[in-house]
């Protein structure tokens, strides 16, 4: 019979990879479609789209973990937060990386032209140069280093998912509906830290 | 009149061998060219579906890249901007067939002699149908080669006597949201409005197609006859015409009026003038068997390769500011 410790530490472990392997599955979904050669006319702007939308909606998720942690009282939003938020740097990187590999390939060059001259890569580049302190700072050392800055640090996250809306919002030619959908949802999770309507969330006696 | 001249190919895209042989062998099949009166059309290799109707016959073929790969079928018909059927590039195909492009007729107007409402096979029947391999370049920054049918828009053009007070030709897409259901949403100011120059209008160039790959024009390309100007980005190229008009002012075009700094009248392809959301100094090309992720980046070329056919229709013309 197992310890009751390692009954109770089973379920976490549980709930923590299956998050892990929910946030990682449209990656492994990309690569499957990749091998298979099964990702379209265009394959190289596939990967962008997908990797982008996956890196918006994983940096949304990670901003939903606080509300929801006001909302329900359970502590497990804010056990999950840094890995969705990790998962969304990663997607970002992997969007960039496919960008400048893939699709501008000798011309990578032109990223340099792209961030000062196009509108909607000078903010999605802002939003990733926003999110890469947060990713090297996530390990608990240096949470434990950086004190109360690392709180005030990792709140650089509220413009980076408004600037990664934006960039979206810029980028699309005529359908602004997805973009802006996206949009309202970043809105709506950072009023829902205005104190007031912090306070109004809070189910009674959950800590924050 | 100086005799027209299909475009030579650079030393630099001379058919690579396979795609070569692969021509060669088709050519064989279709038991030579000059011979025949009417020839099958363009068969390809690669998984192109037989024709759901009447399979068109063709008394000519020009391939006027100079042997550029083809674009699969697959991609041609099932990677499409088409806002009628909706935004994602595989929209227009899951969602074109309420289109019933027959019957159809299509409005003829404004400066010419003859114009009217004229049934779709009144507008086709005294065309021969050729065929034209052209390369499309959208503004989006990807690219295809496509063999399209059908015949030369000034042929079309003439049949209607424009009158002397015909500047510029304008297009129309169908209005009807029931067949065409991305209209509910009002993304663009709908019916789709497209319009060329008289003198681009009666380029050799500019051609109306009824058919790609040997057979009729699938509705997601633009069933029953569409524009295709090789020379511009795509969406000059407007799909499923219901009227023509023959204006002595430039229209607005659908594009413009949706975003005017970002697309002029005139869209010729070019590398020297970048749209603001997009470089336009390189193209991803969608051909070949199956696109990978590691296909090459090819530069853009000035009007897409057709410098030479259409660049006199430009002269004196400050390509920068009419973009
Ligand atoms: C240097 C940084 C970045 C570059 C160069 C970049 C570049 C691009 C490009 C080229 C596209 C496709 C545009 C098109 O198809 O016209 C795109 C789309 C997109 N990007 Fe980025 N991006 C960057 C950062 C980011 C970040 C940090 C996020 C989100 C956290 C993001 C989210 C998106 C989204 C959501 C899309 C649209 C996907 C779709 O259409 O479905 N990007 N990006």
């Amino acid at each position: 019979m197992p310890a009751p410790a390692a009954v109770a530490a089973w379920p976490a472990a549980a709930i923590r990879s299956a998050v892990f392997l929910a946030c990682l599955a449209p990656l492994l979904w990309l690569a499957l479609q990749l091998l298979r050669g099964d990702l379209g006319a265009d394959p190289v702007a596939r990967l962008t789209h997908e990797t982008g939308i996956w890196a918006l909606r994983l940096l949304l998720l990670s901003l939903a973990m606080t509300p929801l942690r006001r909302l329900t009282g359970s502590p497990w939003p804010l056990r999950l937060r840094r890995m969705i938020g990790l998962f969304a740097f990663a997607y970002a990187a992997a969007h960039l990386l496919v960008y400048v590999a893939l699709d501008l390939q000798a011309y990578w060059p032109q990223l340099l032209e792209d961030i000062v001259r196009r509108p909607f890569i000078t903010v999605g580049a802002a939003a990733l140069a926003l999110l890469l302190p947060l990713a090297l700072t996530s390990t608990r050392a240096m949470q434990r280093r950086l004190g109360r800055r690392w709180r005030t640090l990792h709140r650089l996250v509220y413009p980076a998912a408004v600037l990664a809306c934006l960039h979206f919002l810029w980028l699309v030619k005529a359908d602004w509906r997805e973009p802006a959908i996206h949009l309202g949802i970043a809105l709506l999770l950072l009023a829902l830290r205005l104190p007031p309507l912090a306070r109004a969330i809070t189910r009674r006696g959950t800590q924050t | 009149m100086p005799r027209y001249r299909f475009p030579q190919p650079a030393a630099s895209e001379i058919t690579p061998e396979p795609v070569w042989r692969e021509r060669r062998r088709l050519l064989a099949g279709l038991g030579g060219l000059a011979a025949l009166p009417l020839l099958p059309a363009c068969r390809q290799p690669e998984a192109v579906p037989p024709p759901a109707g009447n399979p068109l016959s063709i008394v000519r073929q020009t391939d006027t890249t100079g042997g550029e790969a083809l674009t699969r079928f697959a991609d041609v018909t099932g990677y499409n901007n088409f806002y009628e059927f909706g935004t994602g590039k595989d929209d227009p195909a899951r969602h074109a067939h309420t289109l019933r492009p027959r019957p159809w007729s299509v409005e003829v107007a404004g400066a010419a002699d003859r114009t009217g409402r004229f049934d779709l096979e009144d507008v086709l029947a005294p065309h021969p149908l050729e065929e034209r391999i052209y390369r499309l370049r959208c503004v989006e920054g990807w690219s295809m080669v496509i063999p399209w049918i059908g015949f030369p828009l000034a042929d079309l053009l003439r049949r209607f006597e424009p009158t002397s007070q015909a500047r510029f030709v304008a297009f129309r897409t169908l209005l009807d949201p029931e067949r065409m259901p991305g209209q509910r949403r009002r993304i663009l100011d709908w019916p789709y409005v497209e319009a060329l120059t008289i003198d681009e209008a009666m380029h050799p160039l500019a051609f109306i197609a009824t058919g790609v790959y040997g057979q009729e024009l699938p509705n997601q390309n633009g069933a029953p006859l569409r524009l295709v100007v090789p020379w511009k980005y795509g969406f000059k190229s407007i799909k499923s015409i219901v009227r023509i008009e023959f204006l002595a002012e430039q229209p607005l075009t659908s594009w413009e009026r949706s975003a005017p700094h970002e697309y002029g009248f005139y869209a010729n392809v070019n590398p020297e003038v970048d749209h603001p959301r997009w470089s336009q100094r390189s193209e991803r090309r969608i051909a070949g068997s199956g696109t990978s992720v590691f296909a090459e980046r090819i530069p853009t070329r000035l009007f897409n390769g057709y410098a030479e056919q259409v660049g006199a229709l430009y002269t004196g013309l400050d390509l920068r500011r009419f973009y």
